[in-house]
């Protein structure tokens, strides 16, 4: 469904990303881990369009996405709840998941609305309030609802968990493998690598912009470098 | 009494005009935190525009729109030359560069018309209307009709569509804008062709009352710019309420201290909002979780 060759992306004169190769079959949970600085969030800005590609590919559901600008991106498919949740301050809890699904006008925003208020009751509580009040697990929540409410087959998700309690976490990653029966596809980035790990299919390891391990996430967690360097174990 | 009702009057239809300028600034603003100093030389374009158009030979309501379709364009032309490739300096920077481009337009306009005041004829005759002890002019029903008009519009489209609260998100967030599918470069056009259009249409409202000539936008973005202080910056309310309060506190310091005072009330106002509130009327105090 997704596939990235030789992704190379720079700050300025620095390249951060050093030809990454990557890819995500249809239906699954692919979680990348890695430390702080190793150029996750890079990554998921150049899938998403926000970050400009230097060299290399990015193709999805078939096309060429390498070029095509951000704000056409969900259009295709492709929906990002980006780091640091991005929420719409100052609009509502509702216009926010509205404006999620800004590029559609049918029944079925209502709909996905409803959805998205099954699955996280605190939103449908606070949903004439204003998004920025929001404590920090309740904004994640949004930001995730906001995101599927793009349509998208393809979700990447960038850390989810940061900066929430452990209750919290849990609770989001729960959410993540309940897509799994809603036919979206997960790219999940994640400092948190034990965590993402067991929810997903498949793990790639990313140090200083490359990618140095890959495989099934079970033999990952087993690999004793990995357990040594990101599980702690 | 009746003076009382006559500073009203005029002290409302001031400020009408003085609301379409602040609901100009407050829809730029809500796009991009820019707030625009451009923006009175959309009411003087719209203004000459249309005296120039009309002298002609062209019907007034046709010379009316064409200004404001022009106007418009010219805003448009402000977005695209001038702030789009600044995206990314800082507020101020492009606050500065609005600056630029309304001294380049009165200079501009200077050249295209001329340094002559011009009038148009008023709408619907000068017979003064009789109400309430004090008279009226038909025209100063025009303008603060269409300043009550554009409100109620303006407000229906940040709360009740779709493309406005884009707007509001672009404004908001536009990273986040994008990864909904919001073309955000498209929102900024609009936003700047919404203005200058509310901009151009006060010019043509208010010309046959005030007369118009190539240098009144200056005056009329810092009184704007007080309105929307006043009321509450980003705020289709805000401007408006700004708009009318700024225009009676003009009209009845004319009337009963001195007209010579008249001009400083904006400034008084101005330094007023900032020292005791500074969100303005209606403005929103900032509570965010970081």
């Amino acid at each position: 469904m997704l596939t990235v060759e030789g992704l190379r992306s720079a700050y300025g004169r620095i390249e951060v990303l050093h030809g990454l190769d990557l890819e995500v079959k249809s239906g699954e949970i692919v979680t990348v881990v890695g430390a702080n600085g190793a150029g996750k969030t890079t990554l998921l800005k150049c899938l998403s369009g926000t970050q400009p590609v230097t060299a290399g590919e990015v193709h999805f559901r078939g096309d060429r996405l390498t070029t095509v600008p951000a704000f056409k991106r969900l259009k295709r498919g492709l929906s990002q709840s980006p780091e640091g949740r991005q929420i719409f301050t100052n609009l509502s809890v509702e216009e926010n998941l509205r404006l999620g699904a800004f590029l559609f006008t049918d029944d079925r925003v209502e709909r996905d609305m409803e959805d998205a208020f099954e699955m996280f009751p605190i939103l449908r509580e606070k949903r004439n309030l204003a998004a920025g009040g929001l404590s920090g697990g309740q904004q994640q929540m949004l930001a995730i609802a906001r995101a599927l409410m793009g349509r998208p087959h393809c979700l990447l998700l960038d850390e989810p968990s940061m900066g929430l309690a452990p209750l919290l976490v849990a609770q989001i990653f729960d959410v993540v493998t309940l897509l799994r029966k809603r036919d979206v596809t997960v790219l999940l980035v994640e400092q948190n690598a034990f965590g993402a790990l067991r929810i997903a299919d498949r793990g790639y390891v990313m140090e200083t912009g490359r990618i140095t391990m890959s495989g099934v996430s079970g033999d990952l967690i087993a690999d004793p470098r990995i357990r040594e360097a990101y599980l702690g174990l | 009494m009746d003076a009382l009702m006559q500073f009203i009057f005029s002290g409302l239809t001031v400020g009408a005009v003085y609301a379409l300028v602040a609901l100009g600034f407050t829809i730029i603003y809500n796009a991009s935190d820019v707030v625009n100093f451009a923006q009175g030389e959309f009411v003087m374009l719209g203004g000459m525009i249309t005296v120039f158009t009309f002298e002609a030979g062209l019907p007034l309501p046709l010379a009316a729109l064409i200004a404001i379709f022009v106007t418009s364009a010219v805003g448009v032309a402000l977005n695209k030359l001038a702030i789009e490739p600044a995206r990314g300096a800082p507020v101020v920077s492009l606050i500065i560069i609005t600056i630029g481009a309304s001294i380049f337009i009165r200079g501009a306009a200077q050249i295209v018309f001329d340094k002559q005041l011009h009038r148009l004829p008023s709408f619907s005759g000068d017979e003064p209307i009789h109400m309430l002890g004090a008279t009226i002019l038909p025209q100063s029903l025009w303008v603060i009709g269409g300043a009550l008009l554009v409100f109620v519009g303006l407000y229906l489209f940040f709360t009740r569509t779709l493309t406005g609260k884009a707007v509001l998100a672009t404004a908001n967030n536009r990273l986040a804008a994008q990864l909904v599918g919001i073309n955000t470069g498209f929102m900024m056009t609009l936003s700047f062709a919404l203005s200058a259009a509310i901009g151009a249409l006060a010019g043509v409202l208010v010309t046959p009352i005030t007369l118009v000539g190539y240098d009144i936008g200056v005056a009329l973005a810092l009184k704007g710019f007080a309105a929307a202080m006043l009321g509450g910056m980003g705020n289709p309310k805000g401007a408006l309420a700004g708009g009318l309060l700024l225009g009676l506190f003009e009209a009845l310091t004319a009337g009963y201290i001195s007209s010579q005072y008249k001009e400083a009330v904006a400034f008084i106002v101005i330094l007023a909002v900032l020292f005791v509130m500074p969100q303005g009327i209606f403005g929103e105090k900032k509570t965010e979780r970081v």
